[in-house]
């Protein structure tokens, strides 16, 4: 089964989704069993791919057998290895949190679950363009499913907008895509670096728009200002599982750009520097507008959202100038501020099931029965979104800043670095003020008649959550050395080319007409 | 200024001992045995809490030999290494001396608080923070990593956060913890900044090796940014003026609270940073102006805000940014007796505040009030504590005989003849003696209203003595005050010393404390100081007259909250700016994001020179051809009626239509049978289906965008389009690389199949097939989920669709052809893979079919006839696609593998058969799933709506 390794992070959710449409009658016991056991059985193999990948190893696999770039390959190296290991260890307290009653509140949840990991998983692992845009789609159907789950006007309305905006995002893919095409004669990733190399002065500058329409899209993904500003009320209507699950949607723009940018961009130089200066500045705009959206939420979960696009911006301001340092202090920046983010959406569920009417609002609500753990919980997330030390947004921090340090703007980018840090702390500690020192408002009853008792699958979430985070935090050495070796990997492109289609030479290849 | 020689260290480096560790353990490992120890009762958190202060205490004790003998202890255990980060502790004579000040008053303070604070609080929340407070100190203190003391130092930012919200039912203290979490913890990220920038000019993040390269830092270009940098952590932590406002808030907090922050912990962080860094970062100009101008502004601003104070905590509180004023500028001065003086009043400080603070806490506890306007002649009530109070305060002032004379002696010393200030050589002691006036004032002010000033007044409470246990932790701190003032060099004399080599960077001078130093000008600025103190007191009702008339507004805490709920209000008023929450302006700021970007990646190859900006390639266009033009007309025209019809949904999606068949047509033309089937077939689905939907919609859509609105997008739209179009004719007049020719050779051989689009669809890129049906599926769903529970109601109303009943002619005319076009869509799947054809055209042929028998039967008839569960039928078509793909597992091929050969079935001729066969079949199930629950789903709203429940839908 080793050989299959590769694919079993997209077949077996998708061999989950099957079972659950197969079994659609049966009870929601049995279906929560089901996605639970397909998840842990996930981990299993994102875990194991961790593990093969630390070998520095790039691993093909060729779907039908057919060699790159004549069919699809996916590719299995560090950074594929990370973002699925990720993926599927947050899938983990997003299904437990979701388990304990929002699950329930429409059909078909567990499905687009499953859906979703397919798609998130298929979209890192894929070697070939074309077919990441088929997994795009995957991820747009089903957060769009999980996204209206619950129903309601605000959440319908919210994927709506969701949904018209990505297909619009789909329509201009394609439409680089089929005109990369039609230049370059490939689909294939590593392929498409080593066509860049062979593309023709004349034909350069309508390749680069080409290019910058294909990065605009995962722009879009990403969040990035001005085509941001879907975010916060997306995530904000989402149930707050489901936003925990988001937060790594996201993630799936930069991881894109990341991909597109050091094995394809960067081969040529006409298109090297083609995303310099401009994404600098936006992803400055994107931490500044982040920040505002932050001191003006009026609820928790518009402030995650928020902590969200900040991260966002943070994210490209690597992904702008792209350096083994950048890139490795931004895939740990990556890794920490998903599982914090996460962590917080998680947390948002649990203290708005004990508020009752004011949900996760700064506005008056009853004063928390549990108080003490949920207080401690917030502490350490807060503490970790925040970048305030020890925790992991510190060390992120500093990563960011150290190697941006000899960027173009340095002075710019400490500064915003540091400023929305500070204002997340000052936003987060506002919101500790009002949930948990406050009295409650008149008229509201003081503490709820029956005790609050979470679900067990609720606090189990909250618990794997905050242990990630601890342990990115104290153990950020062996995460931040696998950064820094899937960033060196990332940027050694001949790795890539001669596992991916051996000998560029022997493609075969003609000129047409 | 003395030009300072490069660093020395004559201390030896590399003594390392677990002991280090142990000492900053004790507090955290104590926060554990007070939450557990405070479950049980109330005293065992209090002995819990003091215990771990003691062993911290102990395991400090046990190095300090080492620490006097003149080596520097050191600790390291890797964290973050790559990135500079590092768990390296150092203990050297200045973190020695503050290790004792933090845990030798921390312990005092976990006595006096078992007894200020009220019985019902069980205390277990207040020692788990000022434990985990004082372990951020002790961090500070003993970091050897810059980086790490930022880590301590954010602790300290974060747990008096929560110490002076302790109490947080008052919205005072809550907001005045907000208000020095901005302060110190904003301070902090520029003291993170700094160390930053420090290291990576240094090329190191410990203090031993940066000590090392001091000279290097002083030099570089940077330094004045670094100094600034540091100076604002320094100066927000010791509330320096303007920086001091979070102090006088902070005494919102219970006041062994303010008694711990405010003399030997969190301010003197501040110092702490000043005299840690004094080696590294002073010695030059930029130093000496910034730190000691500061220092003596706030140490003045201090001492005539205290004598203003009326309330005892608030006049406590304005002289310890006095005192901290004085400390600054003692380092600011930069020479080495003052930065001796410094370290000195740090320690005397401390040691007198916190006895005063624990005082005034006494008096609030017994009398009830902090005002000192109503309370006069405690000295009768409660005399013990009286005259410590008085000791104290006497040290504050600078008695002889006290601590407190001896630091501020050496700083009257310090300011004669500073080298800093040799033309105006009388102006610094001439500072220092008015300051030192005011001083005295405020502290003759604090004896005399609280202790004498005639008869006890009517206090809320009977004042009396406090308990035994809880005055003495004042006694020994007295005790102290006395025997430093008495015995200087026999009580402190080492200590000060070892801390002042961790100092300065050259030789210790040889300073000897002694309480005489004969009569000197030292002497008489200290006589003159008394003087006039005792003066301005007596005429102290003019300034409070005139404090009233010019008091300031920002005082209250409620000035932040005010200030930031303005920040709040502007943000949100930004983004209704910049963000509508409207779908239109997030698609045009889509649309013109890539537009913007397309036409800036164009000139950017002009103006860098690398290529050339060439649209028109080699490629002759083809002729132009009558059937191309009228194709070309046809799609302008629906488009356009599309756009001049939006509002009219039904002409809208006819339009539509004709621009879709017409791109069916141009498939043919150019000889793409598959696609133009695919195409056609996907129309006549979309289009009907859609059709059905309309049923729902208002006829016409009610909004019509502004003339602005419809200009812009308009114009956009003409953009985007003359881009893509620019794009395309670039393409197609350039010859193409292609990989095609393998696709091409390869289909029948290796792929069993000659219909090359059909053979790659199930098997070069069958992968994506595969992820295109679960798309198709979980769109089924999507509806499936979202039409849950949901009745509607056409505008029209119930009736209206039961005037018209289904033709006839077309009902008896559909029944029989089902069975046909079922026949035609099992025959077009099964040429699929040789011929124009597959599971997906033909899956559409037979949705096609049972969409028409809907049509023309109603969904209550067909529906009745057509009992699947779709929902299953898409799992078993993706369950189907999904194991033939790994079924080839089995042979030891990769995923979707297919496999051909021939079969001779009975009846038919034998033909050649390809495993992907079976994953078209799976397509082929989906399509009509998808197709069927769309059906099924819109025709359960119908149903819903004969039943006419005149319910709303809410999804």
């Amino acid at each position: 089964m080793m050989a299959h390794l590769p694919i079993l992070p997209v077949l077996i959710p998708l061999c989950a989704a099957v079972a659950l449409l197969l079994a659609t009658g049966a009870s929601i016991a049995f279906k929560r069993a089901l996605s639970l056991l397909a998840i842990a059985a996930l981990v299993a193999a994102a875990v194991a791919q961790l593990v093969m990948a630390d070998d520095g190893g790039i691993r093909v696999y060729r779907l039908g057998d057919w060699p790159a770039p004549y069919g699809i390959v996916l590719m299995l190296d560090r950074l594929a290895a990370l973002m699925v290991a990720l993926t599927s260890l947050l899938a983990v307290p997003v299904l437990l949190a979701a388990m304990s009653g929002t699950d329930t509140r429409g059909r078909h949840f567990h499905a687009f679950l499953q859906f979703q990991l397919m798609g998130l998983n298929g979209a890192f692992l894929t070697g070939d363009l074309f077919n990441l845009f088929v997994f795009f789609e995957i991820l747009l159907l089903a957060s769009y499913g999980l996204l209206v789950h619950g129903g309601g006007l605000r959440r319908a309305r919210a994927g709506i907008a969701y949904v018209v905006l990505n297909l619009s995002g789909s329509a201009l893919f394609l439409i680089a895509l089929g005109l990369l095409y039609g230049f370059l004669g490939t689909l294939n990733m590593v392929d498409f670096g080593v066509a860049l190399q062979k593309v023709a002065p004349a034909d350069q500058g309508v390749v680069a728009v080409m290019c910058v329409l294909l990065v605009s899209v995962f722009l879009l993904k990403a969040a990035v200002l001005p085509i941001g500003f879907w975010l916060p009320s997306v995530y904000s209507a989402a149930t707050l599982p489901v936003a925990a699950l988001f937060v790594i949607m996201t993630k799936v723009g930069v991881y894109a750009l990341l991909r597109v940018v050091t094995i394809g961009l960067l081969a040529a130089p006409f298109t090297a520097g083609l995303l310099q200066p401009w994404l600098t500045w936006l992803a400055l705009g994107t931490i500044a507008v982040g920040s505002a959206g932050m001191l003006a939420a009026g609820s928790l979960s518009v402030v995650i959202a928020n902590i969200v696009i900040v991260s966002g911006g943070t994210l490209l301001l690597a992904v702008a100038e792209p350096s083994a340092a950048s890139i490795s202090a931004a895939l740990y920046y990556l890794v920490q501020t998903t599982v914090v983010t996460g962590a917080l959406f998680v947390f948002a569920d649990h203290l708005s099931r004990q508020r009752g009417e004011a949900a996760d609002g700064f506005g008056d609500g009853p004063r928390l029965a549990s108080y003490t753990n949920l207080g401690l919980a917030y502490l350490v997330l807060a503490v970790a979104a925040c970048g305030a030390p020890p925790l992991s947004g510190f060390l992120g921090k500093i990563m960011m800043m150290q190697a941006m340090q000899p960027s173009l703007h340095p002075v710019l980018v400490w500064t915003a670095l540091v400023l929305s840090g500070f204002v997340a702390a000052l936003v987060l500690a506002r919101a500790a003020s009002v949930f948990f020192w406050e009295p409650g408002a008149p008229g509201i009853e003081e503490r709820p008649d029956v005790p609050y008792r979470p679900a067990w699958g609720a606090t189990a979430a909250i618990v794997i959550m905050l242990i990630a985070v601890l342990t990115v935090s104290f153990a950020a050495a062996p995460v931040s050395a696998y950064a820094r070796a899937a960033a060196e990997q990332m940027l050694a492109r001949d790795a890539y080319v001669s596992a991916v289609i051996g000998d560029p030479a022997r493609i075969d290849r003609e000129l047409r007409p | 200024m003395p030009r300072r020689v490069a660093a020395q260290t004559a201390v030896q480096h590399g003594m390392s001992n677990i002991s280090l560790f142990l000492i900053l353990l004790a507090p955290f490992a104590g926060i554990f045995a007070v939450s557990v120890a405070a479950g049980f009762s109330r005293s065992l958190g209090a002995w819990a809490a003091g215990a771990s202060m003691a062993a911290g205490l102990v395991a400090a004790l046990q190095l300090a030999p080492q620490v006097f003998s003149g080596s520097v202890v050191l600790w390291r255990v890797a964290w973050l290494p790559e990135w500079g980060l590092d768990f390296a502790l150092r203990l050297d004579g200045l973190g020695l001396l503050f290790v004792v000040l933090i845990l030798g008053i921390g312990l005092l303070i976990v006595l006096y608080a078992a007894y200020y604070m009220p019985q019902t609080d069980n205390l277990g929340r207040f020692y788990i923070a000022l434990l985990g407070f004082a372990g951020g100190m002790l961090g500070i203190v003993l970091a050897e990593n810059i980086l790490l003391m930022v880590v301590f130092w954010e602790v300290t930012s974060l747990t008096s956060f929560l110490l002076i919200a302790y109490k947080y039912a008052d919205v005072e203290a809550r907001i005045a913890a907000r208000l020095s979490l901005a302060m110190t913890g904003g301070g902090g990220l520029a003291l993170l900044a700094g160390a930053l920038l420090l290291g990576h000019v240094a090329g190191s993040y410990d203090f031993s090796v940066i000590e090392d390269r001091a000279g290097l830092v002083r030099d570089n270009a940077l330094y004045p940014v670094i100094l600034i940098l540091f100076l604002l952590g320094a100066f927000t932590k010791s509330a320096q003026f303007p920086f001091h406002v979070w102090l006088p808030h902070a005494m919102a907090a219970p006041t062994p609270v303010s008694a711990y922050l405010h003399s030997a912990t969190m301010v003197k962080a501040g110092v702490f940073l000043l005299a840690r860094m004094y080696p590294i970062l002073a010695g030059t100009e930029l130093w000496f102006v910034i730190v000691s101008t500061t220092g003596a502004i706030t140490f003045l601003y201090g001492a005539y805000i205290a004598l203003l104070k009326h309330d005892l905590k608030g006049l406590l509180a304005y002289s310890t940014i006095s005192h901290l004023g004085l400390i600054t500028l003692l380092f600011g001065l930069d020479t080495p007796l003052a930065a001796i003086a410094g370290v000195f009043h740090i320690i005397n400080h401390a040691i007198f505040k916190a006895s005063l603070f624990m005082a005034a806490g006494i008096i609030d506890h017994e009398t009830g009030t902090r005002d000192m306007r109503r309370m006069a002649g405690l000295f009768k009530a409660m005399p013990r504590t009286a005259i410590l109070g008085i000791l104290a305060a006497a040290s504050m002032a600078g008695v002889p005989l006290l601590n407190g004379f001896l630091s501020k002696e050496m700083f009257f010393t310090a300011t004669v003849a500073h080298p800093g200030f040799e033309n105006a050589i009388y102006l610094l002691p001439a500072f220092a003696t008015i300051a030192g006036m005011l001083s005295v004032a405020y502290s003759v002010r604090f004896v005399h209203d609280v202790f004498f000033d005639g008869p006890v007044k009517k206090t809320p409470k009977v004042p009396h003595e406090p308990p035994v246990w809880m005055r003495l932790p004042i006694e020994v701190l007295v005790g102290l005050v006395l025997i430093v003032g008495f015995l200087p060099q026999l009580s402190v004399g080492p200590i000060l010393h070892t801390a002042a080599e961790a100092v300065l960077p050259g030789p210790v001078p040889d300073i000897k404390l002694a309480v005489w130093h004969g009569f000197n000008l030292p002497l008489v600025m200290t006589i003159m100081a008394f003087g006039l103190g005792i003066l301005q007191f007596s005429r102290r009702h003019k300034l409070y007259a005139l404090r009233d008339r010019f008091a300031f507004a920002l005082t209250s805490p409620v000035a932040f909250e005010r200030f930031y709920r303005a920040a709040a209000r502007l943000s949100t008023a930004l983004l209704a700016f910049a963000d509508t929450q409207s779908l239109q302006r997030y698609l045009a700021l889509f649309f013109s994001f890539a537009v913007i970007a397309g036409v800036w990646a164009w000139v950017r190859i002009d103006l860098t020179g690398g290529g050339a900006t060439v649209l028109t390639g080699p490629l002759p266009i083809l002729a132009v051809d009558a059937t191309a033009v009228v194709a070309a007309a046809t799609l302008v025209f629906a488009a356009l009626g599309t756009v001049v019809f939006r509002h009219d949904r039904l002409k809208a999606l006819i339009y539509m239509s004709v621009a879709g068949t017409v791109v069916s047509l141009a498939f043919l033309r150019f000889h793409a049978p598959d696609l133009a089937m695919t195409q056609l077939s996907v129309e006549v689905v979309t289009i009907l289906l859609l059709l059905m939907c309309l049923r729902y919609l208002p006829e016409r859509s009610a909004r019509q965008s502004t003339t602005g609105r419809r200009m812009r997008d308009g114009l956009l739209a003409t953009a985007a389009g003359t881009g893509v179009a620019a794009l395309t004719y670039a393409m197609l007049t350039r010859p193409y690389e292609t990989i095609a020719a393998y696709h091409m050779a390869n289909a029948k051989p290796l792929g069993g199949g000659t219909n090359v689009v059909n053979v790659i669809l199930v098997d070069f890129r069958g992968y994506d097939t595969l992820g295109e049906i679960a798309v198709l599926a979980m769109a089924a769903l999507g509806l499936h989920a979202l039409l849950s529970g949901t009745r509607m109601q056409g505008p029209g109303g119930p009736t209206l669709a039961s005037a018209d009943r289904y033709p006839i002619m077309l009902a008896e005319l559909m029944r029989p052809l089902l069975p046909l076009s079922l026949a035609v869509a099992a025959y077009i799947f099964l040429r699929g893979h040789n011929l124009p054809g597959g599971g997906f055209i033909a899956g559409l042929v037979a949705a096609v079919a049972l969409v028409l028998q809907y049509v023309a039967q109603g969904t209550d008839f067909a529906g009745e006839r057509l009992r699947i569960n779709t929902v299953r039928l898409l799992g078993i078509g993706l369950g189907i696609a999904t194991l033939t793909g790994v079924a080839s597992f089995v042979f030891g091929y990769p995923f979707l593998t297919s496999t051909h050969g021939y079969v001779t079935p009975p009846v038919i001729d034998k033909f050649e058969l390809a495993s992907a066969i079976a994953f078209d079949l799976g397509v082929f199930l989906v399509v009509i799933g998808t197709v069927l629950l769309a059906l099924t789903e819109l025709a359960g709203l119908r149903r819903a709506e004969d039943v006419a429940v005149p319910a709303k839908g809410d999804a």
